[in-house]
């Protein structure tokens, strides 16, 4: 099945649109077979600096590219001031309902969100219940995914509050275009996103605990070099200057969070962590963990540290949640909500189920907790075989899954052998919170490079391209 | 401030590059002996293994001391935790978990040799190629010491750097000479000298020294004046002496910056002050062998005392 997809650079009904008309005029001047020497240097570069990630299950090679594409994603700042209002919007109910949800529960009594969904729920952490994080911030560092179906149609796709990943992609991406083609950036005012490190660690240390004295320490901690996202806790870290952190570095001194240098022990105030919250501490959550730092739990809700982003916000923005998404915005801002859902068919609901079942092979059904593009069937893509296969497991377990419809998601044409060609893009912002909201312009273009495909994830074949807001 | 884990990764890494380097340096200096001698080699390339501290690991392999094998145990086999390809990924692995402890220019010269390396050293190498083999890995590395030095900042980062090149440099001339010494000196009592053989060159060559030792002494290779070269010469990059003034420099530095002075800065400067105030003659008398099997002991321990004592192990 072919879906008829708006492309944003060339829609057939409406001709080239005008946020890529001056790139448009700068491309036709370009001979091809320089723009395919740029693409080659472009992969020369990301693979001496060594931005690699590592692919799980695939033994021989464990460091890969994440495939760039050179034609950048444009969005025009009209489009992009409208969706930083929904976005906005939409963190501020996250972080709301986050604090509603492990203290007073008030959307749960107002029957706006079934509480089953939260009592059953694995990324509800009963041990948050009543802890208030400094600042009051629950989820520091969002990318909200969001797709594009038309010219004004905009939905998202999915919150991730817990520990997004992908924006030293949106870094790179920005600064090998600059290296690659410097005259673009002369001709056409892209606003800039390289002071992301700056604003991250400015938010951060906004959000350090009341008790801090001076200047807080911040540090990034790791799962570890042979982590996936490794590369970009580096990156962070460095960018930032501060330190990069594993678990075997630190430990709980008088109360505090310390890690172990060349000088003995130091306080550390505020933690950015990329480690998932089953591993943090094991005292209060697996004990198996050697990822993290036994105590921890018990000098946060002390308030001695900040942990970014705080556990257990899994709960904003589990997929079965995220039907609720358009009710929680409501319910805390007490607005409509601006950024739409995709309609979702929550399959523990018995008539969604029976919906879901009859219409398998136009649906896309995605596991209510999985990541990554693994677990989740693409019913137009998929054989009758596969179909009946996922029936099973989708009837066994129905709420484990929710399903959508298959969206003709927006493309974005990418540089082939054969010229330009469109592709399948989503779009990944990055929000800070801390004392305000502030969100990067731009953010992660992720694209399906495989015809036809919809899955953008880098795992899964996907590639990044840079993302241009306007200044206009 | 620095974590003890970075400071354990820097050290380590800077050890690991050293010794790629190393391993290279050895069987260059095997190959040109076996090149101009004219009875067996094997006898050439089993010191060589000797002075790589691999010996025993070879024999579990290989029955035949060959250039060919010799030179694949040394440069390419991974199985070996001390051959140039698996000191370099040992190094490369060190250097990406200490990755925002590096300036650019240091991170990628490891990484890129890393990657050529592994390009170079995927197949058995031909043994007309051997020679252009060796001299890549002195480029690589060459590379890398230079990115590091002319890009990093004089501060702890680059003092616990220094540390792992020279722990590990001074090891190394150590061993050569001890294991050398044995194979090519007939008799104690040809020690005064003139030796009128090519083969001393080895010695010399195996620390990249064979040409400036000529500008130092005379031509003629005397043992006792390799000795003194190679152990107490200040200005001689690898020498001994010279390893100890940089270990007591950057221990010195470390301990000023720290206000803190440790087992490791003792251990440092009494090595010093010995090689210091020693002669040649004196370090016959007594015997080489038993200094240079003491001088390997003390560094060790000094390498295990700058671990504990910077929380590192």
């Amino acid at each position: 099945m072919r879906l008829a997809a708006f492309d944003e650079m060339l829609p057939e009904v409406s001709g080239l649109r005008r946020p890529y008309s001056a790139y448009d005029r700068w491309l036709k001047e370009q001979d091809p077979a320089r723009l395919t020497e740029k693409m080659q240097d472009a992969e020369r570069v990301f693979r001496k600096t060594g931005i690699t990630f590592a692919v799980y299950g695939e033994q021989e090679a464990s460091e890969r590219l994440i495939p760039f594409d050179i034609v950048p994603r444009i969005i025009s700042g009209n489009e992009w001031r409208r969706l930083t209002q929904g976005i906005e919007q939409r963190v501020q109910a996250l972080n709301a309902f986050l604090d509603d949800i492990y203290h007073r529960q008030e959307i749960l009594r107002a029957g706006r969100v079934p509480k089953e969904l939260i009592a059953k729920n694995e990324a509800f952490l009963p041990e948050m219940i009543g802890v208030r994080p400094p600042a009051g911030v629950y989820t520091h560092i969002i990318g909200v995914d969001i797709v594009r179906i038309s010219e004004d149609e905009f939905y998202v796709l999915e919150d991730n509050a817990r520990t997004p990943s992908g924006v030293s992609y949106m870094l790179e991406n920005r600064e090998t275009m600059m290296q690659l083609f410097p005259e673009l950036f002369q001709k056409i005012k892209v606003r800039p996103v390289e002071n992301y490190p700056q604003l991250l660690r400015q938010s951060l240390a906004a959000v350090r605990p009341q008790s801090t004295k001076g200047t807080p320490t911040i540090a990034v901690l790791t799962p570890g070099s042979f982590n996936s996202a490794y590369f970009e806790h580096a990156f962070l870290a460095d960018q930032m200057g501060v330190q990069l952190v594993e678990g075997q570095d630190l430990r709980v001194v008088d109360g505090h969070v310390a890690m172990r240098t060349t000088e003995g022990y130091k306080q550390i105030d505020v933690l950015y962590r990329r480690v998932d919250d089953s591993f943090l501490d094991p005292l209060t959550f697996r004990p198996d963990s050697a990822l993290g730092i036994p105590g921890i739990m018990d000098v946060y809700r002390a308030g001695n540290i900040t942990i970014a982003n705080a556990p257990g916000t899994g709960i904003a923005d589990d997929k079965a949640i995220y039907s609720y998404m358009p009710e929680i915005v409501e319910f805390y801002t007490g607005r409509k909500a601006i950024l739409g859902n995709i309609p979702t068919w929550r399959c523990s609901e018995a008539d969604s189920l029976k919906y879901v079942l009859e219409h398998i092979d136009e649906l896309v059904i995605k596991e209510v907790h999985g990541s990554g593009g693994y677990g989740m069937l693409v019913g137009p893509a998929a054989t009758k075989k596969e179909c009946e296969d996922f029936s099973k497991k989708l009837a066994a377990k129905p709420s484990n899954y929710i399903a959508q419809p298959t969206l003709a998601l927006s493309t974005c044409p990418i540089l082939t052998d054969k010229g330009l060609a469109p592709r399948h893009v989503d779009l990944r912002p990055y929000v800070l919170v801390s004392d305000r909201i502030q969100i990067v312009p731009g953010g992660l273009t992720r694209v399906a490079l495989k015809e036809g495909s919809l899955v953008v994830n880098s795992s899964q074949g996907g590639g990044t391209k840079d993302t241009w807001v306007l200044d206009d | 401030m620095l974590l003890g884990r970075t400071a354990n990764g820097l050290y380590w890494m800077n050890r690991y590059i050293e010794r790629a380097e190393n391993m290279a340096r050895l069987v260059d200096a095997g190959l040109r002996m076996a090149l101009t001698r004219t009875q067996s080699a094997s006898e050439e390339w089993n010191s060589v293994l000797l002075s790589a501290g691999s010996d025993v690991a070879f024999t579990q392999k290989y029955q035949d001391y060959t250039a060919a094998n010799v030179a694949d145990f040394l440069l390419r086999d991974t199985s070996n935790p001390s051959s140039t390809m698996a000191a370099i990924e040992t190094a490369r692995n060190n250097a990406r978990m200490v990755r925002t402890a590096l300036t650019r220019e240091t991170w990628e010269s490891i990484n890129e040799a890393w990657m050529s390396l592994k390009r170079m050293l995927a197949r058995p190498i031909d043994e007309r190629d051997l020679p252009s083999v060796l001299d890549a890995i002195k480029r690589e590395t060459a590379l890398i010491r230079g990115s590091f030095y002319g890009t990093m900042l004089r501060n702890e980062i680059f003092d616990f750097s220094q540390l792992g090149t020279y722990v590990e440099r001074a090891d190394n001339t150590a061993r050569i000479l001890d294991v050398k010494y044995y194979v090519l000196l007939p008799s104690i009592s040809w020690v005064g000298s003139t030796l009128d053989n090519y083969q001393w060159e080895s010695i010399l060559r195996s620390v990249s020294a064979h040409r400036s030792y000529r500008w130092v002494y005379d031509a003629d290779y005397k043992p006792t004046n390799i000795a003194d070269y190679l152990i107490l010469n200040v200005r001689m990059p690898r020498s001994l002496t010279f390893c100890y003034r940089f270990l007591a420099e950057h221990l010195k530095f470390l301990g000023d910056d720290y206000g803190e002075r440790h087992a490791c800065h003792a251990t440092a400067d009494k090595t010093q002050a010995m090689l210091r105030a020693g002669s040649i003659k004196d370090i016959f008398d007594a015997g080489l062998h038993e200094f240079l099997a003491n001088f390997i002991r003390d560094n060790t321990r000094l390498g295990d005392e700058i671990a504990q004592d910077y929380r590192f192990n």
